[in-house]
């Protein structure tokens, strides 16, 4: 059977960080308990629990108690959504998502559509960035929330978060953001950098250059942990504090009664160490990204291949491109059989490969949308790894 | 390897890769069905997710790479559309055929050489001999009850050549306990028969969803031209039909003819159903064009009896065919497979 030699992506999914598996070891067997119990064992699995809650708090400048363990983005992204739904059954009222959101959002959407509530899908540009003029034109006074993505997974373009959150705060609107991709590749503060605000020491930063900080916070914010090299299965949901919402898992007092279930230790554990790596060696780790990122992009240039949102200011890790008159379907399976892994759109439940939304949303045909490859980098990846990736394209290319 | 998940082709693949070739198993998803996860029929048959992971789990035990195609839109167009617009002019078309000729081996053919593939393999049973000259045989398999030599009847040199049919050559009880030995799972799943996208062998509904012209009400008349009845859509009847004429006659009547344009069914005796012969378009050829005159048999339907005739004409665009003694199974839509023996010639759509 052929192996994958090289992982190109990781915006899918990373390896998990040695370090973090070390943090989850103990939790498997030594101390096993239930964390809401009172006896010894689940008294220090309820220390890790809070530990941990402490690092990821720290990742995105939140206070310790807003972050709300779930089991993965998706969970968080449709609990975002369906909790303020909840939280309003009484009036109903307006949701507004971008058409570049993760199917968890989208398809979230449209479940409050069937609840009665009334959706707008706001269109990104050609360069597949979400205007904050599109919100603002949506926006409607019946309004409760926005959800816009901070990365695109697919093309990494980052968002106008910081002037959204803006728009949304002067309207007394919510704002979700799902910063599933973003997370550990650029500096993120919930409470943006309003004079005087900033929780934490150094200050809010906001998104890195060369988007201004944000000048409005945040209300509720996705983050998993599988992307910064934790594990699966764990993520977290950003609540403010005095936010109106319900929870969407009921039957247990867990999480302050705002999540009920049985908290995943091990995977909690490991997550708050991967938060850790990821703020602490957030400037190298991006920088090497970049790195790897521009040779690849550099290397393309020499062949028929166009860039997705070259123009639009990126996530380091993240590279989209179509290559001219090739099935990107075949092109990714010949990689996998040459050893190479790279992301082509997202996969139906049999696995086939379904062409992108995000791409059919920024007015690419199908045939184009038909032709893209994602190359997702991770701290692991090296620049020979690259260089033998546009040996391989090359010589893939040439077979025909 | 095309690998559906079944015994057939779990056990061509396992003897492929037993034969030293470096084989990658595919499954191609051609149809995406309904939206509900939940429903009963997405948990068994043909073209499933269930199916997809039978296959994946196939291919894990033989230790070969394993993919699922994306082919829906060119089943859509060359499949699903055919069949609703076949239906409407009054046909009975065959889907399977044209989606083993456009899908299985075309569109495959194409993507296994975007994998450098040299060969593509099902798990059909029929054979492929190559001769001396370089030129490729499709004949019958030698399982007589499993022959499926008429599904692959329209293919042509150009697929031929590069087709692998590793079970062509054994019989259905001998395939089921390799796969038993091999220890796979799928040994004793039920053969699929129904066309795989129309669910519940629902066509009338299928085919009124997408032509409702189909669902209109219309005159029934005899092979006189004497109206003796309604019926309520022509999506509901084909050629030979008996049931659901709510006819009253001293002698049991058939669907004659559909009569699309004229929205009009013609009923007539068991005798009327009965043709001298036929003629067939969209004609393919595995060798050369065969002359006038010469004997062959020509099945017009999977699993049936081969009727012996002779070619009236032949070209590269259709045939005429004349039956040794009047025949019935002449469907307009269906596909004609002419054999010389247990040699496929040509196929074609009886007009």
């Amino acid at each position: 059977m052929n192996r994958t030699r090289i992982y190109f992506d990781n915006a899918a999914t990373t390896p998990l960080l040695p370090a973090a598996r070390e943090a989850m070891e103990p939790f498997w067997n030594d101390t096993f308990g239930n964390a809401s119990s009172p006896y010894a064992t689940s008294r220090a699995a309820r220390m890790a629990l809070d530990g941990a809650r402490t690092q990821v708090a720290k990742l995105i400048g939140a206070h310790a108690d807003e972050i709300v363990w779930t089991g993965g983005g998706t969970e968080s992204d449709n609990w975002a959504l369906l909790g303020v739904a909840f939280a309003n059954l009484g009036k109903r009222g307006h949701f507004i998502v971008s058409q570049i959101e993760h199917h968890a959002v989208l398809e979230s959407a449209q479940t409050l559509r069937e609840l009665g509530f009334e959706v707008d899908f706001a269109r990104p540009n050609s360069d597949g960035v979400v205007e904050p003029e599109e919100i603002a034109r949506l926006m409607r006074k019946e309004t409760l929330l926005v959800s816009l993505m901070s990365a695109n997974n697919e093309t990494g373009a980052l968002q106008n978060v910081a002037e959204v959150a803006k728009i949304c705060h002067e309207n007394g609107v919510l704002f979700h953001c799902d910063a599933t991709q973003s997370a550990g590749k650029l500096a993120l503060d919930v409470d943006g950098l309003q004079e005087g605000g900033g929780r934490r020491e150094e200050g809010g930063l906001g998104f890195s250059s060369p988007l201004p900080p944000p000048p409005s916070p945040l209300d509720l914010l996705t983050l998993s942990a599988h992307k910064i090299g934790g594990p699966k299965g764990i993520g977290a949901l950003y609540i403010r504090r005095g936010t109106k919402m319900k929870p969407l898992l009921r039957g247990g007092a867990q999480e302050r009664g705002r999540r009920a279930g049985t908290e995943n230790v091990p995977a909690i554990a490991g997550f708050g160490v991967a938060a850790t790596a990821a703020r602490c060696d957030l400037e190298s780790n991006a920088a090497h990204l970049e790195t790897l990122r521009n040779r690849l992009e550099n290397g393309l240039s020499e062949m028929e291949v166009e860039i997705i949102t070259q123009n639009a200011a990126r996530a380091p890790h993240i590279s989209s491109f179509i290559v001219q008159g090739a099935r990107a379907e075949s092109l990714a399976l010949s990689l996998d059989l040459a050893g190479f892994a790279v992301g082509t759109g997202s996969a139906c439940a049999s696995g086939a490969l379904e062409p992108s939304h995000v791409l059919a949303a920024m007015g690419y045909a199908p045939q184009q949308a038909k032709s893209a490859l994602r190359v997702s980098f991770g701290t692991q990846n090296t620049v020979e790894e690259v260089d033998e990736f546009l040996e391989t394209l090359r010589r893939l290319r040439e077979r025909r | 390897m095309a690998m559906s998940g079944g015994v057939d082709s779990s056990v061509a693949a396992a003897l492929l890769v037993e034969g030293g070739y470096e084989v990658i198993g595919v499954t191609m998803k051609l149809w995406a069905g309904e939206d509900d996860p939940f429903a009963a029929h997405r948990f068994g048959g043909c073209c499933t997710v269930g199916s997809s992971e039978d296959a994946r789990r196939v291919a894990h035990l033989l230790d070969i790479p394993y993919y699922v195609l994306n082919l829906q839109d060119e089943f859509h167009a060359r499949v699903v559309d055919d069949f609703v617009a076949g239906y409407s002019d009054g046909k009975t078309p065959n889907p399977c055929a044209r989606c083993n000729e456009w899908i299985k081996f075309r569109a495959f053919l194409e993507r296994a050489d975007e994998l450098d593939c040299h060969f593509i393999a099902t798990g059909h049973y029929a054979r492929i001999e190559r001769d001396a000259g370089g030129t490729t045989h499709l004949r019958r398999g030698n399982d007589a009850r499993k022959d499926q030599s008429y599904v692959l009847g329209m293919l042509t040199q150009h697929e031929l050549r590069r087709v692998l049919l590793p079970i062509g050559e054994m019989e259905k009880p001998l395939v089921r306990e390799r796969a038993a030995k091999l220890g796979m799972a799928v040994a004793t799943k039920p053969d699929s028969q129904e066309i795989c996208f129309v669910e519940d062998g629902d066509y009338a509904k299928f085919v009124i969803d997408r032509a409702p012209q189909m669902a209109l009400p219309g005159p029934i008349f005899d092979e006189n031209g004497v109206k003796v009845g309604n019926h309520n859509g022509l999506a509901r009847y084909t050629v030979g039909q008996r049931k659901g004429l709510g006819i009253a006659a001293a002698n049991p009547l058939f669907v004659t003819k559909i009569d699309a344009p004229n929205n009009a069914l013609i009923v007539g005796s068991r005798e009327k159903l009965a043709h001298d012969g036929f003629g067939a378009t969209r004609a393919t050829w595995t060798q050369t064009i065969p002359r006038a005159g010469q004997k062959v048999a020509a099945q017009l339907r999977a699993h049936s009896v081969a009727h012996p005739a002779q070619i009236v004409a032949a070209d590269a665009n259709g045939f005429k065919i004349q039956f040794d003694a009047p025949s019935q199974g002449v469907t307009p839509g269906q596909m004609a497979v002419l054999y010389d023996g247990d040699e496929v010639i040509g196929a074609g759509t009886i007009t």
